[in-house]
């Protein structure tokens, strides 16, 4: 499969979660796993653009996909428009549940560019946070789909090559 | 949670999975989305020692307008039931049922035909192909059958698939115009419905519940009273006769039984405002 823009080759056993896989076979730790149960969406990566939750897929469910994990979002030094606005809307407590937050809002921008505040509340509904009562990752997303609060970028882009990360 | 081990294979064909299926005997499962059996895997509710994956059977991944019927690929995403444009015009029932499950996530994953297949009384499509009158096409080693909704749910989490079938298309009258409502009562987002009343009311008339009973249920007393000409709140009160809901932390089998009839009610309302 293609993480964050590069070639992953593995021999993996056919139980292997594809959390397990990124976090322990590629190395990428950014990716949480909160319930393990499908619950809490704090697992949740790209897969071929779509968000999903990577503690309820096998590894070799997503072979040949192209996964894009919270690492692969930002491209060098700048972040991507939704980290950004989780930035400026301070969307982040303890932080525990944003890697999964900020790749489903991506998902969510890509599907409703333009949502309403109850659109951004039921597109968020397989992500939980214990810390910040949501208002400001509303916030945040809605922040981040307003045209030019992030200029010329797209919020709900997935960059189609990762830049500044080596996994 | 780790599942426990189990050989992993992927069929490229239907036929294909249906011989991997005969060859793996009663301890073969396919996978489809694996959102229902991958849970149950981790919590090792399920062990199967052969995971057939046909989540690339792409071929059965289709929406298909066919006259009087749309017929729709078992590998179909609920995403894709969601926002499909000829389940919206002519089953908007359906497509509105497939975006109420689970969350995003669910939905980017879990098909219709799995939904279908691993039969919970808990799930709401079911409850939509069962008011709509769907028609299941299930292919096995001598070839392939049709089942009707209202025979093909037969116990908790027991259906009219036999272990060696896999189901691949889902066949439904179109009910372009017919009014509809899809009543989903639970407490927290995300959640699966502590009851569901899914309505159609148009040329055919059909009602059908979601964990009310051991399997999806169509509530044929409240179909044969509206028949009948009962009013829609004499109806609505007939929902919950002969039913044992199950009982749990959520709700009592008695509340279970009210709830029917309120949200009963409230659908064929609805169906009837709309
Ligand atoms: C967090 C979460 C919340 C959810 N909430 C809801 C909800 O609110 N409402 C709801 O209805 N559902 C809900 N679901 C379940 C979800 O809809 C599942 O996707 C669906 O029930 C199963 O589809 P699947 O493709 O994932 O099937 P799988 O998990 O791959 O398979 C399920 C079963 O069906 C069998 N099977 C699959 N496809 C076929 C086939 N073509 N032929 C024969 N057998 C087959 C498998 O062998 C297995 O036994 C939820 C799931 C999760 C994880
Ligand atoms: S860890 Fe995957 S949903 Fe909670
Ligand atoms: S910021 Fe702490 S869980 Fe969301």
């Amino acid at each position: 499969m293609t993480v964050n823009g590069s070639a992953k080759e593995h021999e993996v056993e056919p139980r292997l979660l594809l959390v397990h896989y990124l976090r322990e076979v590629v190395g990428l730790t950014g990716t949480n796993i909160g319930c393990d149960t499908s619950s809490c969406g704090a697992c949740t990566v790209l897969l071929d653009g779509e968000s999903v939750k990577s503690c309820t897929l096998l590894a070799a469910q997503a072979d040949g996909a192209d996964i894009t994990t919270i690492e692969g979002l930002a491209s060098g030094d700048q972040m991507h428009p939704m980290q950004e606005a989780f930035r400026e809307k301070h969307a982040l407590q303890c932080g525990y549940c944003t890697p999964g937050m900020v790749m489903a809002a991506v998902s969510l921008l890509k599907e409703h560019p333009n949502p309403t505040e109850a659109e951004v509340r039921e597109g968020l509904e397989g992500n939980l946070c214990r810390c910040t009562g949501y208002h400001n990752i509303v916030q945040a997303v809605l922040y981040a789909a307003s045209p030019g609060s992030v200029p010329e970028r797209n919020a709900g882009s997935v960059p189609e090559r990762n830049l500044g990360v080596s996994a | 949670m780790i599942p426990a081990s189990f050989d992993y294979k992927r069929a490229s064909t239907v036929d294909e999975a249906v011989s991997l299926l005969s060859d793996g005997g009663e301890d073969a499962k396919l996978l489809a989305g694996g959102h229902s059996l991958l849970p149950l895997m981790k919590l090792r509710l399920a062990a199967p020692a052969l995971v057939i994956d046909i989540g690339r059977l792409r071929d059965l991944s289709f929406v298909r307008d066919s006259g009087d019927r749309v017929v729709i690929g078992a590998l179909t995403r609920h995403r894709d039931v969601e926002i499909d444009q000829t389940l919206r015009q002519h089953l908007p029932l359906l497509s509105h049922v497939a975006g109420q499950v689970g969350d995003p996530q669910v939905r980017h994953r879990g098909t219709l035909g799995g939904s279908i297949a691993h039969g919970d009384p808990a799930s709401d499509l079911p409850a939509a192909c069962l008011a709509l009158g769907a028609t299941f096409t299930a292919v096995g080693p001598s070839g392939s059958r049709q089942i009707d909704a209202t025979d093909f749910f037969q116990g908790f989490l027991e259906t009219a698939l036999a272990p060696d079938e896999i189901l691949t298309e889902i066949s439904i009258p179109k009910a372009t115009g017919a009014a509809w409502s899809f009543q989903k009562f639970n407490r927290r987002a995300q959640d699966w419905a502590i009851v569901g009343v899914a309505a159609v009311r148009g040329d055919r008339t059909g009602v059908a519940l979601v964990n009310m009973g051991p399997t999806p249920l169509r509530a044929t007393p409240v179909e044969e009273a509206l028949a009948g000409g009962a009013s829609d709140a004499e109806a609505a009160a007939r929902a919950a006769e002969g039913l044992e809901p199950p009982e749990d932390l959520n709700a009592s089998a008695e509340y279970r039984r009210h709830l029917a009839q309120v949200l009963v009610r409230r659908a064929l309302e609805q169906a009837r405002a709309a």
